[in-house]
């Protein structure tokens, strides 16, 4: 295995701009010797995929900016003029709409990635506390970019959503009216949106970099979750782990693709092609499918103000979960009962999701209910009581005892 | 990661969710709006295409009969004539342009006027705003039907999600319409219709205010294709489905040539993957 | 790592080449939308097409103002004393060489076409002004005649002419 060299500038104006800017020492350091443990599996290239994404959703949101127009008259028709006139407009659109819903699909996986491994754990709180930031980022901005073409489900999405706010005692109701600058959703909060859906992403765009910052101080958990002790462990950043990324990214744009070329409009909802009317709320509204499970959630419980607060705690406890999980073992792989546990969370997961999106009605009520709670108790309950409990199997010594066959390991 | 542990996980899960949802599933309503009937498409499924003829005639169905109530905004003349649609000539474009009235000016004198449509215009409303609709149409608003083929649905449900991902089946607006215009029916005798409201089987509720819009032998085919309301109805669903997604065919003709590019892409991206680890692998 | 470097080229470099290839193809593929979308849309190009000014009403010695492809088009109806004027010059003092006739239809020298964005930096000149009576662009001093031809001025080039016809004496077709 190579060393872990660092940078050494071979031209003269790159040795003179080194001394001055590092910039190629520190683009090295960070990704190309920088060292991966060498038995990360292709759950860990939803980190890459995602960084692509978000480079994917603003290039394509600004060319979109550029023949969209925020005005509760002409927003319908510029996306329809978006989908019709501009050369390519409908394959820029239909990659930003469907690259949403992309986006917060490897988002998922890759929190479920950390938390199977236990990714989350001492030392990568801040790492993961980031990460909680910037789905609550990608969520405010996912909505708000829903609401833009201005159809049915965007007005009533907004309208239900901003008047989440309104469960605030004494001030909600001033609130609201500040989020819509006026007595109802309106032009003005279009507008507003239309400014914040394109600035959020650069707030996300600057959170990554201190998310991978703070990964790189860290270093990368992997399937063992046990640290990297020596040079066998790990492998350099570029080619190893650039070119799986690079593989497993290509995979994920062929699924990415089926949905832009072939169902772009099976992630979303026919009513949204209908131009937004204040007068008619559609029969039956519903998010997008990504925040089902927090929607499902928030109708399970009958009080408007905890129902507010089961949703924003449902995604706020995540940021606790360093601190919630108790066992000092990261990987899933050597806590049998933990594992089996996560795979309930993740059916309880898509359960929530399956619910948000019934009407909240009968026995669908009652199953958000004992799935809500579910979700609570798997943070609150189970985790801090299983880490005390549960015996845990024999760690390996190091990573590369862990890949290699008996024969081999530690020889070189 | 050994995923066989979570079978058993997810068995239980579902069993709860199956057992929690039972009541909600089992309601019974006296009049369950039924199913559209699929039809069969020239546009559905990856290779799909527009008929040409079919467009032709859906759209002179939607020009004779559903104009006279329905505008289509968002559609212009020159769009008749170009590629993926119904490819009429430019110069019949050009005739239909000229035979609609479209409001322009001020002029000189401060006053609007009509005058012939152009290619570059969109097709004019038939009545001048909202209110005048209603007032026409029993206070009812003909919505418009640029994208109606998209606009509407029917609940499809989790079982067959998997089996319309792989059939990439999309057409239920258009097979809706189809049922919709089919769907008239005489009362049932335990229904009571409001006023000036028909009778639908396939209409939400079923108390529709737009009156059957079409019988046999109402529109004239040029190319022999019978004229029936069967007939009728999906010509202009298919007319509807191109005015909904008017780059549908070089939509699918692209993802094609990207799909190809990326599955090829794959390939050499896992040889040169294995190529670049083989050595980690064999020599530690 | 092994790294048997040697000048053949190796089944690994053609891998390692294809896939480079091949990648880079497609990111160069995914730059065409990008770029496109930003050339006229559809309704854009539809809405360039020509357009029909009726030119009775325009008075001897009256210049009007008209829009094609978002650009101003005047249309001068020349006095006798302004043709002549066009006439009567000795195109090698002009920076622009270019003889009226060639600037007008042929039987139709009394009605003078022409795009009104001066060569300069793109104002618009105003008629009827300026030391030749012909155009003087506000901006920055251009002297046009009137024939539309630059006189003076920093601006390099006669003003432009549209494409028209004429499709009957009183009417003309711009674009």
């Amino acid at each position: 295995m190579s060393g872990h060299a660092t940078y050494q500038p071979q031209s003269g104006f790159m040795k003179w701009m080194e001394r001055r800017l590092p910039i190629a020492g520190l683009v090295y350091s960070s990704f190309v010797a920088y060292p991966t443990p060498r038995n990360l599996n292709y759950w860990w290239t939803f980190g890459g995929i995602l960084s692509v994404m978000l480079v994917i959703q603003i290039i394509t949101g600004i060319t979109l900016a550029m023949h969209y127009t925020p005005h509760v008259d002409l927003a319908f028709k510029s996306v329809e003029s978006i989908m019709r006139d501009v050369n390519y407009g409908w394959l820029l659109r239909y990659v930003h709409a469907n690259g949403a819903s992309m986006f917060f699909a490897a988002a998922y996986i890759h929190m479920f990635r950390g938390m199977y491994y236990g990714s989350y754990k001492d030392p990568r709180e801040v790492l993961w506390i980031l990460g909680v930031i910037l789905l609550l980022l990608m969520i405010a901005t996912g909505f708000m970019g829903y609401v833009l073409p201005w159809g049915q489900m965007s007005f009533w999405a907004a309208t239900v959503i901003t008047n989440l706010f309104s469960a605030i005692p004494v001030v909600g109701e001033s609130v609201v009216s500040w989020l819509w600058g006026g007595y109802s959703v309106g032009n003005p909060t279009l507008q507003r949106f239309y400014s914040l859906h394109y600035l959020l992403p650069f707030v996300i765009a600057g959170v990554v970099v201190l998310h991978v910052w703070a990964l790189h101080v860290v270093g990368q958990n992997n399937p063992t979750g046990i640290d990297p002790k020596t040079d066998k462990d790990t492998v350099p950043f570029t080619p190893y782990a650039t070119i799986k990324d690079s593989f497993f990214l290509a995979l994920f744009f062929i699924v990415f693709s089926f949905f832009i070329f072939y169902m772009p409009n099976f992630m979303g909802h026919a009513d949204n092609y209908i131009p937004a009317n204040p007068a008619v709320t559609p029969s039956h509204i519903v998010p997008e499918w990504y925040y089902l499970p927090f929607y499902a959630i928030l109708r399970a419980i009958p009080n408007k103000l905890l129902g507010v607060g089961a949703l924003g705690a449902s995604i706020v406890i995540l940021a606790f979960l360093p601190w919630l999980d108790t066992s000092r073992v990261r990987s899933a792989r050597y806590r049998p009962y933990f594992k089996q546990l996560f795979w309930v969370f993740v059916a309880v997961c898509i359960g929530l999701g399956w619910l948000g999106g019934k009407p909240a009605e009968g026995g669908y009520v009652i199953a958000s209910r004992l799935l809500t709670a579910y979700y609570f108790a798997h943070f609150l309950i189970i985790l801090p009581l299983l880490g005390i409990f549960e015996k845990t199997k024999p760690l390996p010594n190091s990573i590369s005892e862990s890949v290699l066959p008996p024969t081999t390991a530690g020889t070189r | 990661m050994t995923f066989k542990r979570a079978i058993p996980a997810f068995v239980v899960a579902a069993g709860l969710l199956a057992l929690a949802g039972r009541p909600g599933i089992a309601q019974e309503h006296a009049h369950e709006t039924p199913e559209p009937p699929a039809q069969k498409w020239s546009f559905a499924g990856p290779f799909g295409k527009f008929d040409r003829g079919q467009l032709q005639r859906g759209f002179k169905v939607y020009r004779e009969v559903c104009a006279n109530c329905h505008s289509l905004s968002l559609v212009s003349f020159r769009n008749l004539f170009e590629k993926g649609g119904p490819e009429f000539t430019e110069a019949q474009a050009q005739t239909v342009a000229g035979e609609f009235k479209v409001k322009d000016g001020p002029n000189d004198q401060g006053e609007m006027f009509d005058r012939p449509g152009r290619l570059a215009d969109h097709f004019p409303p038939p009545f001048p705003n909202e209110q005048a609709a209603r007032v026409s149409n029993g206070g009812a608003y003909p919505p418009d039907l640029s994208v109606i083929a998209k606009a509407r649905t029917y609940e499809r449900g989790l079982a067959r999600l998997p089996m319309d991902l792989v059939t990439q089946y999309q057409e239920q607006g258009v097979d809706y319409i189809v049922a919709l215009l089919k769907g008239y029916e005489k009362t049932p005798a335990d229904m009571q219709m409001a006023p000036g409201m028909m009778y639908n089987k396939y209409f939400p509720s079923h108390g529709i205010a737009m009156p059957p819009p079409i019988s046999d032998g109402q529109v004239t085919f040029d190319d022999g294709s019978p004229a029936t309301v069967d007939q009728y109805a999906k010509d202009v669903a298919a007319f509807l489905a191109w005015t909904a997604e008017p780059h549908l065919e070089n939509r699918k003709q692209t993802g094609f040539v990207v799909m190809v590019f990326l599955i090829v892409l794959s390939g050499l991206l896992y040889f040169t993957k294995k190529r670049v680890w083989h050595d980690v692998h064999a020599h530690p | 790592m092994t790294t048997a470097s040697s000048a053949e080229p190796t089944r690994r470099d053609f891998l390692y080449i294809a896939t480079g290839a091949v990648g880079a193809i497609g990111a160069a593929s995914v730059l065409v939308p990008l770029i496109a979308q930003m050339n006229p849309d559809a309704s854009t190009i539809a809405a360039g097409a020509p357009i029909d000014v009726d030119l009775a009403p325009i008075a001897e010695g009256q210049a009007i103002k008209v829009f094609w492809r978002g650009k101003p088009i005047y249309i001068n109806h020349r006095t006798k004393k302004e043709i002549d004027e066009a006439r009567n010059v000795d195109l090698a003092t002009l920076p622009d060489p270019q003889p009226d006739s060639a600037r007008v239809k042929e039987g139709h020298a009394n009605f003078q076409v022409l795009i009104g964005i001066c060569t300069h930096l793109g104002c618009i000149p105003l008629a009827h002004q300026g030391d030749f009576d012909g155009y003087f662009c506000p901006c920055h001093g251009s002297q046009y005649d009137t024939s539309g031809r630059i006189r003076r001025g920093p601006a390099p080039a006669n003003l432009p002419l549209p494409p028209y016809e004429f499709v009957s004496d009183t009417k003309i077709r711009i674009g």
